[in-house]
Parts: structure tokens; sequence; C-alpha cells
């Protein structure tokens, strides 16, 4: 009814490849980009500190791992490590030159994490599948490993936790204990956005179609002139960016400090199941998986004790924990069987459906 | 200088001054390799049968041997817990059969494969909401397993050897001595390796592709129940179990995914190589190095010859 592109002539090759080529796209895309700022504004702050900032964190870490899993079909179960690597280099960073603004720290230290992934990526050149997810997992362990035992990553202290020092933007703290929730989900919201918009335009052009042809087939790919090592190495060093910055994000602006279990296999796992819920080879569906994953358990913890609470049980946080594990996986089952390709996919139908609306075809 | 005489030199003085040292270190390789062994078997078996690559071997361990355990406190006897169990195993694999693998027939592995992610996750739950998360004991003494130590003189000092470690490194063999006849003698033996040769043949000539699977998810729980009573029974019965399962990755990677011989020897290389790397070089690098050296051994080895030692050779056909 309203979703139609009727009318709207694309008169150039540029109007004709736009990322968002239909009216309402575009309109959607600003009012749900302003309606994020706005909660900014609406001072709830459990709504920001315990559901958009980690929403958004994982979201980036998600769209990390969908690069190299979704697009370049290169497995990968070390996705907490290279976070890790996010964190801790930003923290070296942060304290070696306090003068430098914490931005270019945060933003930086994801070049850290992109080198120690290309370097566990090497073999993917000689493997894949489950071999390179065996491969990965090594880096998963040694930098878990290498954060708990190397005392130089944590400067030295005694109880092997780093926490973000006070920093301030104009003047106004963003990160450290002073610094409020609308600061820092301005902050979060607004690097999010940015590097979405990067990795749209990476995965759209001709890195990201390369990245394409290797996981259809990479022998045809190679045939066809695309050099593997390179490409694959790439995707790698892309994917440990986003998975660094999201991690150095997730310590300094959500957490406040942290220790090196936070970065453990397990988050490796979470990432794994939001690119999988949501839609491999999807920027959208890394945004739905991360909301689905993430945020299921503070619905059920807050919708389980209601639903109960008439029949006179109550039910301990223990056992929601356990329920999210139990729900987490049929989810996965579920949307495997199901659809494939994840949240994005029903999206994507859900919207064919309402332009050809009322019509079946 | 220093840290190439630390490297290089040290430790094998060590080695040679202290055999009996070294003989101790070596036996809770071979132990721990025994288990890691019996987990990678439950991994190979599913994945010659069907190409699953099974992640839930893991927690399907740990839930056997939960199982067993919570029946007995529940007040079954332990034989009879034994008996249920298995029973549980088998219901498991059916429900498996049914309700993951049936629907996700002719996907990619790798869908496959994430579908064992999902069950991990959901047993893990599961589990938890019914025997709880803290870790148990294991029933070892109403089992009849043995248990206490025995020192034996050797090479000049004192190795000791915990009797339940000869009883797992027997059951083991047992166990895989069952299962290559059962394998190579039987009926359904001989459809399980016809399946693993090819689904297409195996199913033209007559064999139920529903009724295979069952059985070797079936088979795989039994393996994976007699690793978590010898598991649990050298420490205890919890969650954790589960991540040290993943070690049976790297075992996989050196013995091929497909060779129940690799997986054996793989799970003995990595077993001795790890206990010998922590003890002789760990303290150089700060100690702790067990929970990654292994996977370190299977990368460097996956570079120089991905298939394996025992595995297929890999040929891509386009």
């Amino acid at each position: 009814m309203f979703y139609r592109e009727a009318g709207q002539y694309k008169t150039s090759y540029a109007a004709d490849m736009a990322v968002f080529p239909l009216r309402q796209d575009r309109i959607g895309l600003a009012i749900i980009i302003a309606a994020a700022y706005g909660l900014a504004f609406t001072k709830n702050d459990f709504l920001l500190q315990a559901v958009m900032i980690p929403f958004l964190v994982f979201s980036l870490a998600a769209i990390g791992l969908n690069l190299l899993t979704g697009y370049a079909g290169l497995l990968s179960l070390g996705t907490g490590g290279f976070m890790g690597v996010g964190a801790y280099a930003c923290y070296k960073l942060m304290t070696a030159f306090p003068e430098v603004n914490v931005l270019i720290w945060i933003l930086t230290s994801g070049f850290f994490a992109a080198g120690i992934g290309v370097l566990f990526g090497l073999p993917s050149l000689r493997i894949k599948g489950f071999y390179l997810a065996v491969a990965t997992l090594a880096a998963q362990f040694f930098l878990q490993w290498a954060f708990n035992r190397v005392p130089w990553l944590v400067n030295y202290n005694v109880s092997g936790a780093i926490e973000a020092p006070l920093r301030t933007l104009f003047g106004v703290p963003i990160m450290g204990p002073t610094a409020t929730p609308e600061v820092r989900y301005l902050v979060v919201l607004t690097l999010v956005i940015f590097l979405t918009w990067i990795a749209s335009n990476i995965v759209r052009g001709r890195i990201g179609r390369e990245w394409m042809a290797i996981r259809d087939m990479d022998i045809a790919a190679e045939l066809m002139g695309i050099k593997l090592l390179p490409t694959k190495l790439l995707a790698f060093a892309v994917s440990s960016y986003y998975c660094g910055v999201a991690g150095a994000m997730l310590v300094f602006l959500w957490y406040g400090g942290a220790e090196y279990t936070v970065f453990d296999i397990n988050q490796s796992f979470f990432t794994l199941f939001m690119i999988i819920i949501g839609g491999l080879g999807s920027l959208i569906g890394s945004f739905f998986g991360a909301a689905l994953i993430y945020m299921m358990p503070i619905g059920l913890g807050m919708l389980l004790p209601a639903i109960l609470a008439p029949f006179g049980l109550s039910i301990g946080s223990e056992t929601i924990e356990h329920l999210r594990f139990l729900i987490v996986g049929a989810l996965i089952i579920f949307f495997l069987i199901v659809e494939p390709h994840g949240l994005a996919r029903l999206w994507q139908i859900g919207k064919q459906k309402l332009r050809v609306w009322p019509f079946p075809y | 200088m220093d840290i190439l005489y630390k490297i290089f030199l040290e430790p094998f003085a060590l080695m040679a001054s202290a055999p009996d040292l070294l003989l101790q270190t070596l036996w809770e390789g071979l132990v721990s390799g025994v288990l890691y062994a019996l987990i990678a078997l439950g991994f190979v078996l599913i994945f010659k049968a069907s190409g699953v690559f099974n992640f839930a071997q893991g927690i399907m361990v740990v839930f056997a041997a939960l199982t067993l355990v919570g029946l007995h406190e529940k007040g079954v006897p332990a034989f009879l817990a034994l008996i249920l169990t298995i029973g549980v195993m088998f219901v498991l694999a059916f429900a498996v059969e049914r309700i993951v693998l049936k629907p996700l027939v002719n996907q990619p592995d790798i869908i496959l494969f994430m579908a064992t992610f999902g069950l991990t996750y959901f047993l893990i739950g599961f589990g938890e909401l019914i025997f709880g998360g803290n870790p148990k004991q294991m029933i070892s003494r109403e089992l009849f397993l043995p248990q206490g130590s025995t020192d034996l003189q050797l090479l000049g000092g004192l190795v000791r050897v915990q009797h339940i470690d000869i009883a797992a490194a027997v059951i083991a063999s047992l166990m895989i001595a069952a299962l290559a006849v059962f394998f190579s003698k039987t009926r359904i033996g001989r459809a399980l390796r016809a399946v693993a040769d090819s689904h297409k043949a195996a199913l033209s000539v007559g064999i139920s592709l529903d009724q295979i699977w069952v059985i070797v998810w079936f088979t795989a729980g039994i393996v994976a129940l007699v690793t978590g009573i010898m598991w649990g029974a050298r420490s205890d019965v919890s969650f954790a179990l589960q991540i040290i399962a993943l070690k049976a990755l790297p075992v996989l990677i050196l013995g091929g995914f497909t060779s129940i011989p690799g997986a054996i020897v793989g799970g003995l290389i990595i077993g001795v190589g790890e206990k010998i790397g922590e003890f002789y070089w760990g303290p150089l690098i700060g100690g702790g190095i067990e929970t990654w050296l292994a996977y370190m051994i299977a990368l460097l080895f996956l570079l120089y010859r991905p298939q394996g030692l025992f595995g297929e050779k890999i040929i891509e056909r386009v």
C-alpha cells in the first residue's frame, strides 16, 4: 500500500545501484536512526545501560564475524579472542598515551586485532570448514591464556583486570566511572553506525564480491583470477578489526572493566549463534541476531516470573540462565530447519510481500 | 643464550636425570590421551556414518554421566541406573535423528554442524535444569570400579599408578575391540560402513538411513557414557568437562576425521605431548599452557598434512 516503488524512476546508474533504492527504505532508516539517537534523551538508564549498549556492541561483533563466516565462508570460533585483543590493545594504548583522544585509540585497537587475526588466518589457505574452525580455536585458547598469564598486558596490575580510566571528549566524560550511560550510548551508537556504513560499502564493492565468490566456490573464484590468500587474509583482517573494536567498546564503554574470562569461548559461540539466527551473509541479520540472543534472556527474566507468579511458583535467576541455554539451543535448531538463512531472510520475504500486496506475485 | 639453554637443554637434562619423573609424566599423558581418544571415537563414529561433525559429543559425555549419577541419587540401584541411562541415550539418539537430522538431510555440512551446536546448548540447558549445575561425585564404588593407587618401584624412583587409570585403559581397549568386531563382522556393522562410503549406494541396496543413523548415534551415546564414567571417576562430573571435550578436535585433526585407529593414536599423542610440554616447557612461559598446546600442535600439523595421520587424502573435484 504505502510500500511501493511506483513512480520512483531511476534516471542514473548511481540511483540504480543505491544501497536503498526505495524512498520508503531511506525514510524508514532515517526514522530508525533518529529514534535511536532520541533514546538517549529518555533518561532511562536501565534501557540504555543494560539493553541498548550491549545490543549495539554485540551487533558490531556479529557484523565482524558475519564478514568472515557469512561473506567469505570461513568458519571462525575465535571471535572472543579477537575481541579480547582489541580490548587489551586499547587498554595498553590508552594508558601509554593518555593525552590522545580515546576514540582514536578505540578505532586503532582494531588494527592490532586485525594483525592477530591475519596471523591465525594464515592456515585458511590450506584448510577449510571444520579444520579451520579448529585452527581458530587455537587462537581462542591461546589468546585467552595470554590475557591471563602475561602481566604486561594489564600493566602489572595485581588484580589482573583492566579498568576504564576517566577520559573525556570536549570536556564531557565518555569513559570511566563518571561517564553517564547516555553519553556512552551516544558514543557507541555513532561508532556502530559509522562502522556499519563502512561494512555495507565493503561487502557491496569489489572486496565483498570477491569474498562471496570464494565462499560459493573457491576453485572457481581462483580460476576467475581472485587471489585466494590475500583475499582470505583480508577477510580475517577486516573481521578481526570489527571484533577488536567491539571488544574495546564492550570493556570500556559498557562494563567499565573486565577480566580475561569475559573473552572466553562462550563469547565466540554466542556471537556465532547471533549470525546463524540473524542470517549468514547479511548485515541487518547481525543486528536481528544480536537482538534476539542478547535480549531474549532479559525478556525471559522479566516475563517468566510474571507468567508463573499467579500460579504461586517462583523462579530463580539460575533457572532462567538454564532456560536461556535450552531455548537458544532449540531456537538454533528450529531456525536451521525452518529457515537456514535466518531472520534476515524472513525480513526480506516480508518486505517483498509488502511490495506486491495485495497480490501474491 | 640463556633462553636457548632453557628451551633445548635443560628439559632434556631433567628427563635424563630423573627418568622416573619422565615415566610418571608419560603415564599421565597416556591416561588422559585414552580419554581424549574415547571422545574422538564418538566423533569419528558419527562423522563416518552420516558426515555430520557432531559438536555435541562432549556434552553427550557430560549428559550421560549426569544422568547416571542423577538417577542413582534418586535412589535407583547403580546397575539399574546404568541400564536406564543406556535407555536415555537411545531415546536421545532417536530424538536427534527424528527432530534434528531428518529435516536437515541434504543441507550443506556446515548447517548440520551448526545444528549440533544448537543441540549442545539445548543439552547444557536441559541437563542443568534437571540435575543442577553443581559438580557431582561419580558412583565408582557402586559400579565396582577399582580405587586407590599403587606405587611401582621403577628406574630408581616411585611411579604412582591410579587403579582407575588402568581400568580406564583396559575398558577403552575392550570397547574399541568390540567396536572393531561390530563394524567388520555383523550385518549392521557392514551396513554402517556402506553408508559411510556412499549414502546413495547404501540406499539403493536397501539400507535404511534412518535406522542406521539412530544406531550410530546410539553407539556414540554408549561411547559417551563409558567416557563419562571413566572421566567422572578420575575427577568429578561437571559441565566444565564439556570444554575439555573440545580437546578431541585437535585429536581428530591429528588422526584424521574418518579413522578409528587415527582417533586412538592421535589421542595418545596429544595426551602425552601436552603433559610433557606442560611439565618440561610450561614453566618457561608461565605455565598453564595445557589449555592451548594441543590446538597449536594440531595447527602446525594441519599446515603440513591437512588430512591427518590416517585420513583419506583430500581430493577436490569441481
